[in-house]
């Protein structure tokens, strides 16, 4: 009897549900992340310099602590308080904390971007303050920042690969259990990055159409 | 009417306003010229309440501008300003530009703030540009179209900063005549500028600031061709 099992058709809806599961925690952190960080990077522009020290420090662990040391830290550190997470919502919390202090920064210069000339011009037709954050410092200040939105982006898709290690299936943890089912791992490990790319580059590809559009 | 009293204002230890006087009537325009540095932007920014003022008095139509109490994106509806950068929202069209504020701000429909704009903007000689984005525009049609964005709000007074000083020499003509014809309309206005000639041409009055004071004030007859005071026969010897 054969101790592997070589793949086959019927690991296909096992491995879509890794893609989907890829899919789905990055959007979660893309959405949650993109809010969160409009609101950090909003406070980062207006604040004054001891509320953005304070912010940025915290901004600046979440960046530079790799995140799959925050991913094991933060599950293990629930686990013994005595309340588990279930994986996915364990690896969504990280990961769009993650997400929302890259974004915060990113947002943060797309908010300074709107020069305070022009600031004052819409002040100066009667819009409130809220009102020239509404329609003149977000819709211009987003434009100046997309393409660096859409680099985050991208890479969130990548990095929710490290969710894994907290027990979430996603496109590489079930990689990672057919290839220790059928010893196949360079058909495989090549299947799942081609899957990646998949979902990325079209991505990027609207990023490019939609920066073009924005360039007149 | 513009009526501005004693006005006093510093950044910090600077003081840039040291007890300006100045009446502005219903349909007069009035000219400010003077070196830079001297406080005609900072004025400017005073009467609508974009800078605080330290001390003394702005009324705008009986309201006191700088009053708690009052309300200052309302009372911005009445000034509409102009400035030396035209600040066209990069994002909106031409005609969205235009129509931007009068719909936010003063709650018309989407087709009633733009017919109003497509008014100004054909008024501004912009007619063919609505669908435009200002980006693609000269200098010069950029500042018409701020001009327009800024008549849209339909006030009664309008306050221009030095707005040919940004431009290519042969687009300030374009510009200047769409000032003429607001002076035509009637429109009460303060143009801060370094137009002498044009400030003859359409001012009823002329202010010339020096060091954060009026030094001279009177007709473009009496201030531009006979001035009294030597600083501003040295400041037109040199602009001229
Ligand atoms: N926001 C500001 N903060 C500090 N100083 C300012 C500010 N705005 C203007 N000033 C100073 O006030 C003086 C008058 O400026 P301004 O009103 O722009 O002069 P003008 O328009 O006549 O050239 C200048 O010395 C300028 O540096
Ligand atoms: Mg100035």
């Amino acid at each position: 009897m054969d101790l592997f099992t070589p793949l086959s058709w019927n690991d296909t809806g096992f491995i879509l549900t890794g893609v989907l599961n890829t899919v789905f925690i990055s959007v979660v952190a893309i959405l949650v992340g993109t809010v969160l960080g409009l609101a950090v990077g909003f406070v980062r522009a207006e604040s004054s310099k001891s509320v953005n020290i304070l912010l940025g420090g915290f901004l600046d662990i979440l960046r530079s602590v790799p995140l799959i040391i925050q991913l094991i830290l933060f599950s293990t550190f629930i686990g013994a308080m005595g309340y588990p997470l279930d994986p996915f919502v364990a690896g969504s919390i990280i990961l769009s904390l993650y997400t929302m202090a890259f974004m915060g920064e990113v947002f943060r210069s797309g908010f300074n971007s709107v020069p305070m000339a022009m600031r004052k011009a819409a002040r100066s037709l009667g819009m409130s303050y809220w009102q020239t954050v509404r329609y003149v410092r977000v819709p211009i200040g987003m434009r100046a920042v997309f393409p660096s939105w859409l680099g985050v982006a991208l890479s969130v898709i990548k990095d929710s690969a490290l969710v894994s290690v907290i027990g979430y299936m996603e496109l590489l943890r079930t990689a990672e259990q057919l290839i220790s089912r059928t010893q196949q791992p360079l058909m495989i490990l090549i299947g799942v990055g081609l899957f990646y790319f998949m979902i990325s580059y079209p991505l990027s590809l609207y990023g490019k159409h939609v920066e073009r559009k924005m360039e007149i | 009417m513009i009526e501005i009293k004693d006005v006093h204002k510093s950044f910090g230890d600077l003081e840039v306003l040291k007890g300006i006087d100045l009446d502005v009537n219903s349909g007069e325009v009035v000219s400010i010229i003077g070196a830079s540095g001297s406080g005609k932007s900072t004025l400017l920014y005073c009467i609508n309440a974009i800078e605080k003022i330290n001390s003394g008095k702005i009324i705008v139509d009986g309201v006191d501008v700088h009053n708690k109490k009052t309300d200052k994106n309302k009372l911005r509806q009445n000034l509409g300003m102009v400035f030396q950068q035209w600040n066209s929202f990069p994002h909106l069209t031409v005609l969205e530009n235009a129509a931007l504020a009068p719909q936010i701000v003063k709650g018309f429909t989407k087709a009633e703030a733009e017919e109003i704009a497509r008014k100004e903007l054909i008024h501004v000689g912009l007619g063919d540009k609505l669908n435009e984005y200002p980006t693609r525009m000269s200098g010069g049609q950029q500042q018409r179209l701020a001009i327009a964005r800024a008549l849209a709000m339909e006030p009664p007074y309008m306050l221009f900063d030095e707005v040919t000083s940004a431009l290519d020499p042969e687009l300030v003509g374009e510009v200047l005549d769409t000032l003429r014809l607001l002076r035509d309309d009637g429109m009460t206005m303060i143009c801060v500028t370094h137009e002498i000639s044009f400030a003859k041409e359409v001012s009823d009055k002329v202010a010339f600031f020096h060091e954060g004071l009026i030094e001279e004030i009177g007709s473009p007859e009496e201030v531009l061709d006979n001035p009294q005071r030597e600083r501003t026969q040295q400041f037109l010897s040199k602009v001229l």
